[in-house]
Formats: C-alpha cells, sequence, structure tokens
C-alpha cells in the first residue's frame, strides 16, 4: 500500500533541497499557501491537490525547494492543516520528519467571529490567544470572545 | 498603577483593586482635592453615556483636572471618516489620560496599544466596563465591611449582562457563592462559569427569585430586555417573575443589599427605593469616588 502512495506522489515530482508538506486536506491547500505567502515565492514550487490517500482519502501536498522552515513559522498552518507532515529534504533525502504543532498564539491569519469586534471594524491585525489546542478555541485578544471549531475562518 | 491603562477588571490584580477601594475610601470624606490641577483628561464618547461620562467629569473636575473630549461620535471627527487609530494618537497629544467608551468589543483595548498616555475603557460594546465592577466591589465591602465569603445573588439577564460577566469574574478572587437567578433563555454563560470552576467556588442556579432573598447578603438586580427573546411570549412569560417588591424582603437578612447598575425599569418597584435594604442610587453615587480614585492612581500623584 505505501509504495502504492510513494508511486502516486511521484507523479509530483522529486525536491533536491526543500520541505514537503503532506497530507494537507485537499480543500486547505491554497489556505496553506496563503497563509505561508508561497505565491511570492521564487523558488520552484510544486503543488499537487486532490491526490489519492490511503490514510485520508484525498489530501494536499506541497513541495518547497531551497526553502526550511522555522517551527513558529510553519506552525501557523496546523490552524488549517492539523494533520500536515512536514518532510525535510537534502540532496533527494529525508533527513527529517515531523507533526506540525498548534501554537500558543495566533496573529493576523484568523478572523475574529465577532462582527462587533474592532478588528473586524477597523485595520487592526488580529491576535489571539489558542485556550485550548484539542477543540481548537482561540480568545480574542480585542473582544475577548472566543472563536472555535465552524467558526475559524481565514482573512 | 502609574501610567497603567485599565481595559479589563482582570488587567489589575486583586492587590491592585482593593488599592483602589481604599483609596476611593479617602475620596469619599474628602471629595474636593485639587490634585490634578495641573492635568487633562479627555472624555471621548463614541458613543452616548450620559451616566458614566457625567461621573468621569465629575471625578476629574472634583480633582481639580481639565477635562477635553466629546459626547458622541457625530459630534467628532469620526463622522469624516476618521480612523480610530488615528483619532486616539491625535488625542493623546493633548492630554494626560484617555477615558474611552465605544460601541464595538476591543476598542479601549487597541485604543490603549495606541495611545502615549494611559486608557480606562468606559465600556467597549457588550466587552468590558471595568469602572462599573469597581464601584461593584466597593459598594458591597462598604455594606458588607469586607469582600471575602460572601453570598452574593444576581438577578435576571446573566446571558447578556456585561457587568454581571465582569462582577463575577473579579468575585471570583474572594470565596464567593454565587446564587443565579435567571430564566432558561438568559443563564450565565459557560465561558463565564468556567473562572468560577477554576478557583473551586461554588454556584447554584434558580429560576425561582423567592428561593433565594433570605440566604443571600447581595441581591444584584438587572434588567431583562424584551429584544433578548427571539419569541415575544417569552418574554412576557419572564418579565414579571423577576421584579423585585418590597414586601419579598421581609425575612431577608438584617445586612442584605439591593444592588442595581441602572437604569432600572421595572425590575425593582419603586417601594424598595425607601428601604434601608435598597442601595442602588448609593452605588451610583459611589462610582465617582472609584473614578477619582482610578484617575488619581493612574496619573501617579497618589500611591
Amino acid at each position: 500500500m505505501e509504495k502504492e502512495e510513494l508511486r502516486k506522489e511521484l507523479k509530483v515530482s522529486a525536491i533536491e533541497n526543500g520541505t514537503v508538506i503532506d497530507h494537507i486536506p485537499s480543500q486547505n491547500v491554497f489556505q496553506v499557501i496563503k497563509i505561508l505567502n508561497l505565491s511570492e515565492y521564487q523558488n520552484q514550487l510544486l503543488i499537487g491537490t486532490n491526490l489519492d490517500s490511503t490514510k485520508m482519502g484525498k489530501k494536499g501536498i506541497i513541495k518547497v525547494s531551497n526553502k526550511f522552515f522555522r517551527s513558529d513559522e510553519i506552525n501557523k498552518i496546523a490552524l488549517v492543516a492539523p494533520s500536515a507532515t512536514l518532510i525535510v529534504i537534502k540532496n533527494f533525502k529525508v533527513t527529517e520528519k515531523n507533526k506540525v504543532e498548534i501554537p500558543d498564539y495566533v496573529e493576523k491569519i484568523v478572523k475574529c467571529f465577532n462582527p462587533n469586534c474592532i478588528t473586524n471594524n477597523e485595520e487592526i491585525p488580529t491576535k489571539f490567544t489558542v485556550i485550548d489546542k484539542n477543540e481548537l478555541k482561540l480568545r480574542c485578544h480585542y473582544c475577548e470572545k472566543i472563536t472555535a471549531g465552524g467558526n475559524i475562518t481565514f482573512k | 498603577m502609574k501610567n497603567k491603562s485599565l481595559v479589563s477588571i482582570n488587567d489589575f490584580t486583586r492587590e491592585e483593586h482593593i488599592r483602589i477601594l481604599e483609596l476611593a475610601g479617602i475620596f469619599e470624606k474628602h471629595p474636593k482635592q485639587r490634585i490634578l490641577a495641573d492635568y487633562v483628561v479627555a472624555t471621548l464618547f463614541f458613543e452616548p453615556s450620559t451616566r458614566t461620562r457625567l461621573s468621569f467629569e465629575s471625578a476629574a473636575t472634583r480633582l481639580g483636572a481639565q477635562v477635553i473630549g466629546f459626547t458622541d461620535a457625530a459630534s467628532s471627527s469620526v463622522q469624516k471618516g476618521e480612523s480610530l487609530r488615528d483619532t486616539i494618537l491625535t488625542v493623546s497629544n493633548y492630554c494626560d489620560l484617555i477615558v474611552i467608551r465605544h460601541p464595538k468589543e476591543g476598542s479601549a483595548r487597541f485604543a490603549s496599544e495606541v495611545a502615549k498616555v494611559p486608557v480606562i475603557n468606559a465600556g467597549d460594546g457588550a466587552n468590558q466596563h471595568p469602572t462599573q465592577t469597581l464601584l461593584d466591589l466597593y459598594s458591597i465591602r462598604k455594606t458588607q465591611g469586607t469582600l471575602d465569603n460572601l453570598q452574593i445573588a444576581f438577578v435576571g439577564d446573566l446571558k447578556y449582562g456585561r457587568t454581571v460577566h465582569s462582577l463575577v469574574m473579579a468575585l471570583c478572587n474572594y470565596n464567593t457563592t454565587f446564587h443565579l437567578v435567571s430564566p432558561l433563555e438568559l443563564k450565565l454563560p459557560s465561558a463565564v462559569k468556567i473562572h468560577i470552576k477554576e478557583k473551586n467556588l461554588t454556584y447554584h442556579q434558580y429560576t425561582d427569585l423567592s428561593e433565594i432573598i433570605q440566604k443571600a447578603d447581595i441581591l444584584y438586580m438587572t434588567r431583562i430586555q424584551k429584544e433578548r427573546f427571539s419569541d415575544p411570549l417569552d418574554y412576557e412569560k419572564v418579565k414579571s417573575a423577576y421584579v423585585l417588591k418590597n414586601s419579598m424582603l421581609d425575612g431577608a437578612k438584617p445586612n442584605l443589599r439591593v444592588l442595581h447598575p441602572l437604569p432600572r425599569v421595572n425590575e425593582i418597584t419603586t417601594d424598595v427605593d425607601d428601604n434601608p435594604k435598597a442601595y442602588y442610587f448609593t452605588q451610583a453615587l459611589n462610582g465617582v469616588f472609584v473614578r477619582q480614585a482610578l484617575l488619581a492612581a493612574i496619573l501617579g500623584v497618589v500611591d
């Protein structure tokens, strides 16, 4: 089965050095690109989505050449891709494999669900404290209301 | 507390709350002291709130400060489309402290991050109104002699009332037993009950007001607003169930006091007003002393 998945992954060609972000929920691939600001990226970038996955049914994958993310940078995607695996590639070889972690603070990327929050009425970057990592509950630094689960949307 | 902004009741520690209450006691005895004669206080009211604004302005004026500001957004540059950020940046050049009232939640926190001077939140939408909480604490302490180990009953709209939420949070520092009386539709939100549970304190919930009157040290009444009900019939059903009448206070503890953040509509009948247990008008007066204490402490003229 693993071989099967590997073969399918290879439809998107391998990279020499860089980071592979695997097991992204298909519907959130473009959100990940946005959060990591990859649309501005100047090096080789390979994006696959709606690929078959034994684990997830369908999945997305992003391969970023010549880029190694800091953990605070990459953990931002945990909100949209909690299942993501990070694979560090050096000289075509996997040197590291990690899971993303939900960060303690979330800045700028999430929209406060409270329409009466000042951040939805003025140009203010949002800030949240993650108060529950399992159920994903974020407390707004400004209005103090809790944005959780299905209410989480991205700016 | 010098130069410290007060946006949320939890921005100040329990010790700082107590210090403000002690200072307020001094200002109650000597309300007219010109200790802020060299200071300018700006009151920026982006929505009208006559009671709160006058209370702040009275506090500042009695201490000799000059007060500048506006009373609603229509008479300010907001009308021309200026952002809150720009208004705050500009005004903080003209004053030593900003008092802000704004209809959007989180506006006061944002203002405190932008301003070069300390900010006191005088109400940000449905979020926080910490000076109300401090005057409630002052009123409780003054009438009971302590804040510790009291039986405090909250009655009415416990779901939407921000004064209730902040006061419950503040009282969690004093080993309070909470009695929560409300219609089922307007129970205290679980986000607030979490604070009670975190401190291992006890709360009891009731739908019938008469059950609790004999046990309570403080009866904190609130207004039930019609617009909180999707079905007007539900409102009609509950509106008379949470009305305090004078006869209901027979058999209450001698130290019981009735508090209400005001304005009152019909949830306390006027025959209660002459009962020595009625404290809500004195409670409003206490707001001036508490605000004097805050202005003086934040501007650093008292320790």
